[in-house]
């Protein structure tokens, strides 16, 4: 979790991760922030999010996108 | 046709029933697009405007067009601004357009009283509801004539003051012309709109729909950031044409989107704007196989473009595509450090002429000056032309290829090199995602920004050397998570060289982006 937030909070400075509940509508993060996100998130977790994956469910806040890392480190 | 209102009016008459625009709320016929379109024209001529500037503040909208096509049924010409713009940029091309009147969406009020306009302010949501006065529009359809300014777009200067190139109706009508004949834009097209409207590229699918009675959908921006929603967007609505930039074609090849999905209805893929990487071209090439690809090129001031290449071949992963030939009715020519027209393989500027140009800029006569100038090959006539600060050269095909801007041009071990032959090099590397090359003039040093995965600066600078002569070879390497984008979604090489700047000064580079 804390790994997750400090990639976050490099990506997009200044935001409360842990209280925002709605990151894609509230436009926190913009298309070029979740292809970054993604891009590191395959690296530091190990995993590959596929696009498949890439839907504003599994983004919408810290608890979504946990959610999403767990269930690819699963697969 | 002499002017854009008769094109406005002949489509409604032509189309009146078929859709026009659609966003992800309103879907509007022509008929309602041309009737909504009038009133906003009405409450503009109300103010007792003519011939006047009038900025235009919406989201990417439906309304937003209505607010566009309003302006130039009204006999004045538009500046789009939009409503994320920082406050101060508005506040700098304000400053140059100093515009007569200020339209507006509902939502966008507040961002205008940050602005702090004091001219006349008109509501979208007020204006629509008025009755058009059919006596005054034909009147000013009369006086309207060709060279009068439709639109004025703004463009960052390279000193950073906007510069607003003024675009004449003549000039629209032109290039549409070409566009919609290049591309048999017809009654069939669907349009997948990606650009923002206060971008030089959004005119074409524009304009071109409302010529050939097409379609056009504005894409939601967000919709970029989810690839399989985009791509089903795409296919609900039937899209089988875009124009868009490289960078957003780059976020379907890069996370392999074809791989899961299928775009069903897609025919044509043009992009412009900045270079178009060949790998991940290629990627869409092998998914979509039947399309027509082509490659356009050229500045504002040449409406949108000047040269086009339309894909007649395969081409490997490190070859530069072609930026082609000139465009119907404009004329494209190369220069050379001489003041001579360029020989086949020698690099040159290159100028553009004819009705495709701009007028100048607006309220800037210094910098028109100096890009609109007469041309320096024909000494018998006035004849102004835009000079592109782009450097280019013809191959042995008789096709233009682009070299990089005049002010890019590194000058390094005594070859002159181009960034964009590198790029093309980086670029073609497996694991790279994005590049891009700046030169470090004070200490005669290539630097080479790349994105990429699992990928070190030793390995890939090992790959190069297999590719580049040594006098090419980057020699400082910086490693980027994600390149930063300028409004328009192209690379910002801008702040890279900033960035660089700030690099050798030590300080912590990464935390920019």
């Amino acid at each position: 979790m804390e790994k997750l937030i400090k990639i976050l909070e490099e990506i997009k400075p200044g935001v409360d991760f842990k209280a925002e509940e709605n990151l894609v509508e509230n436009h926190i993060l913009d298309s070029l922030s979740i292809v970054r996100l993604v891009g590191e998130l395959n690296d530091e977790f190990d995993i590959e999010i596929t696009p498949i994956d890439i839907i504003p469910e599994n983004f919408k806040s810290v608890i979504a996108i946990k959610a999403l890392i767990e269930k690819l480190e699963d697969e | 046709m002499k002017n854009l209102i008769e094109m406005i009016e002949r489509a409604a008459e032509k189309f009146p029933q078929k859709i026009a625009f659609r966003d992800e709320r309103r879907s509007v016929t022509y008929q309602e697009f041309y009737e909504n379109s009038r009133s906003v024209a009405a409450a503009v001529a109300n103010a007792r405007l003519f011939r006047k500037p009038v900025a235009v503040m919406f989201e990417r909208s439906v309304e937003n067009l209505e607010a566009m096509v309003g302006v130039l049924l009204s006999g004045n010409f538009y500046t789009v601004i939009d409503c994320e713009m920082p406050t101060e940029r508005i506040k700098q091309i304000f400053k140059t357009l100093e515009p007569a009147a200020l339209l507006i969406s509902d939502s966008c009020a507040e961002k205008a009283d940050k602005i702090g306009f004091s001219g006349k302010i008109i509501k979208y949501s007020e204006a629509v509801l008025l009755e058009p006065f059919d006596e005054l529009m034909l009147e000013i359809k009369s006086s309207v004539i060709d060279t009068d300014p439709a639109y004025v777009l703004f463009t960052s200067g390279s000193t950073g003051v906007p510069k607003g190139a003024v675009m004449s109706h003549r000039s629209l009508i032109s290039y549409i012309r070409w566009f919609s004949d290049t591309f048999d834009i017809d009654g069939e097209t669907v349009f997948g709109s990606q650009t923002p409207f206060y971008f030089s590229m959004s005119v074409s699918d524009v304009f071109s729909t409302i010529y050939k009675g097409a379609t056009l959908n504005i894409i939601p921006k967000t919709l970029f950031s989810f690839p399989i929603k985009l791509i089903e967007f795409l296919n609900e609505r039937r899209v089988n044409t875009v124009y868009w930039v490289p960078s957003a074609m780059c976020i379907i090849a890069n996370l392999k989107v074809f791989d899961y999905c299928k775009l069903e209805s897609l025919k044509k893929v043009l992009f412009a704007g900045e270079v178009m990487p060949v790998k991940q071209l290629n990627y869409w090439m092998e998914h979509i196989p039947k399309a027509m690809y082509a490659n356009l090129f050229g500045p504002t001031e040449t409406t949108d473009i000047c040269t086009y290449y339309i894909v007649d071949r395969k081409f490997s992963d490190s070859e530069t595509l072609p930026i082609g030939k000139h465009c119907d009715n404009c004329d494209v020519f190369v220069v050379n450090e001489d003041g001579k027209a360029a020989e086949v393989g020698e690099s040159g500027e290159l100028y553009a002429r004819g009705s495709f140009l701009a007028m100048g800029y607006y309220n800037n006569p210094e910098k028109t000056a100096e890009a609109f100038v007469q041309n320096p090959l024909n000494h018998s006539y006035p004849e102004t032309v835009y000079k592109t600060g782009d450097l280019v050269k013809y191959n042995e095909e008789g096709n233009l290829i682009y070299l990089s801007r005049k002010d890019f041009r590194i000058k390094h071990m005594g070859y002159r090199i181009e960034p964009g032959e590198i790029e093309a090099a980086v670029g073609a590397v497996d694991r790279i995602a994005a590049c891009a090359v700046v030169y470090d003039q004070a200490d005669d040093k290539i630097a080479l920004f790349y994105q990429g995965k699992k990928i070190t600066d030793s390995e890939l600078a090992e790959s190069l050397a297999k590719r580049l002569p040594v006098y090419m070879m980057p020699e400082v390497y910086i490693s980027l998570k994600q390149f930063p984008y300028n409004s328009n979604g192209k690379i910002d090489r801008k702040l890279l060289k900033e960035n660089l700047r700030q690099i050798k000064m030590g300080e912590n580079y990464g935390k920019a982006y």
